[in-house]
């Protein structure tokens, strides 16, 4: 270790402009964690959302959703990250949007599947003695009223998939992460600041993403929603909590 | 960061490799034995710690909103800038720097989990062990720790899982166990057979501490297994 500490070392990395705007430089590698990050999550939807929901509407399905979470808990990141490239996906950024989605699918999935699960049956049966068909059930009645879990599990995978967005950087995937990677190629003498630097980056990204969508999650809940289902919805989160 | 160029020129390239594993089974296991023990050691020194602060925290309630915000927003932040916090100033060629990055990831959830399980203890049975006479340190083993071992176990299961699959980010420092095994394999020319492996080896682990976690917690709460999920 230098004389001047590592926390020194970072601030004045950060306080470079060159390292802001260089090719590869802060803000490349912000746009690419984002694109990524916007990528799996919106990936992730597509596929859980509409399985989640029909689990959901149908009622079964529920202890398939309980083992996919902890089955995806134990796969590592680092794994699909270098197996995906190598099948017929190719490098470059597609294998790794596919990985994230695939570790934001779990809590998309379990806050679908219970948001449809825990609408009171009376306003099901309500709308079935209205004549609406099974399909307008679930579109008119039990979607809106699950769009507070969808936005808790929403806000889960989010957060999750862009501090997972950081691992690309082992694949050269690119984000924010690279520079972190990039550090520790240089070694603790010369990167020691760049690395710091880099977790800092990752970190307070990580944590304005989580405030940002805290605020959204809140808007499209309800009022007289809000406490019971904030804590209803995280419990179904909490089995899938990962990065 | 080791390279085994020597392997590069085996001629398919399969996923799976009989012949991989046979070669390389001092390798194989020496990440496995550095796996588990990462994972161990994190998981061990989580417990002892995180334990007592859900105590702490059970006690005391004004603690228990700061203790989870406090986790929450660390939980938050990624496991690689985890590790770039603490890297710099354990050392980038020291193993201590992953396990104190696991170590503070599974305190997390290990804290969250206990709290919980402690604040699922029914009142009745504290106003029964008050009548009964116990002190505050009596009731907590006799009464409130038996009664959250759920709450307990179910965050170590959790803590464990994900600590299994996040051992191999310290592959990056060269300390990931079997993740060591993956990004070789990835960065030597693409060995699949090592990728997957590794991959395979660390599922199974995690699996494995699993079953084993889950069958000791119901081992040691015989009461708890008619009646909850």
């Amino acid at each position: 270790m230098r004389a001047e500490n590592p926390f020194q070392q970072a601030v004045t990395w950060l306080n470079d402009p060159l390292n802001w705007t260089n090719p590869g430089g802060i803000l490349d590698r912000l746009g690419e964690h984002l694109w990524i990050s916007a990528a799996a999550v919106a990936l992730g939807c597509m596929v859980a959302w509409p399985i989640g929901m029909w689990l959901g509407h149908s009622g079964r399905g529920g202890s398939a959703v309980v083992m996919i979470s902890n089955l995806t808990l134990a796969i590592p990141t680092i794994a699909l990250l270098t197996i995906l490239p190598l099948t017929f996906l190719g490098f470059g950024k597609p294998p790794v949007v596919v990985a994230l989605a695939v570790f934001a699918v779990p809590p998309l999935l379990a806050n679908a599947y219970t948001g449809v699960r825990s609408i009171d049956p009376e306003a099901r049966d309500a709308a079935r003695g209205m004549g609406l068909s099974g399909w307008q059930v679930l579109g008119r009645v039990e979607l809106p009223l699950a769009v507070p879990y969808l936005a808790a599990g929403f806000r889960t995978a989010s957060v999750q998939v862009v501090a997972t967005a950081a691992l690309a950087s082992f694949v050269n995937g690119g984000g924010l992460g690279q520079i972190i990677s990039a550090g520790f190629g240089l070694g603790i003498a010369v990167g020691g600041g760049q690395i710091l630097a880099g977790g800092i980056l990752v970190a307070v990204l990580a944590i304005l993403v989580e405030a940002l969508l805290a605020v959204v999650e809140r808007a499209v809940t309800p009022k007289p929603l809000r406490r019971a289902r904030g804590r209803a919805a995280r419990r179904a989160a909490a089995a899938t909590g990962n990065a | 960061m080791s390279f085994r160029l020597a392997l590069q020129e085996s001629p398919g390239n399969p996923w799976f490799s009989w012949q991989y594993v046979r070669d390389n089974s001092d390798t194989i296991l020496a990440a496995l034995r550095e796996h588990a023990t990462l994972t161990a050691e994190a998981m061990l020194i989580a417990t002892v710690v995180a334990v007592p602060l859900a105590v702490v925290a059970y006690w005391y309630r004004p603690l228990t909103g700061p203790i989870l915000a406090l986790s929450g927003v660390l939980y938050t932040i990624p496991s690689l800038a985890l590790l770039a916090f603490v890297a710099p100033y354990v050392g980038t060629t020291n193993p201590a720097s992953v396990l104190i990055a696991l170590v503070l990831y599974a305190l997390l959830l290990i804290v969250r989990n206990s709290l919980a399980g402690l604040n699922q203890v029914p009142p009745e049975a504290r106003d029964a062990a008050q009548g009964m006479g116990y002190g505050r340190w009596g009731r907590l083993f006799r009464i409130d720790l038996p009664l959250a071992l759920p709450g307990i176990f179910t965050g170590l299961r959790l803590a464990t899982v994900s600590t299994v699959a996040l051992v191999t980010v310290g592959a990056l420092i060269g300390y990931g166990g079997l993740g060591d095994l993956i990004l070789t394999g990835f960065r030597n020319n693409f060995y699949k057979a090592e990728i997957l492996t590794g991959a395979v080896l660390c599922v199974g682990l995690a699996l494995v501490l699993d079953l084993l976690l889950a069958t000791a917690g119901r081992l040691l709460t015989p009461w708890s297994r008619r009646g909850a999920r």
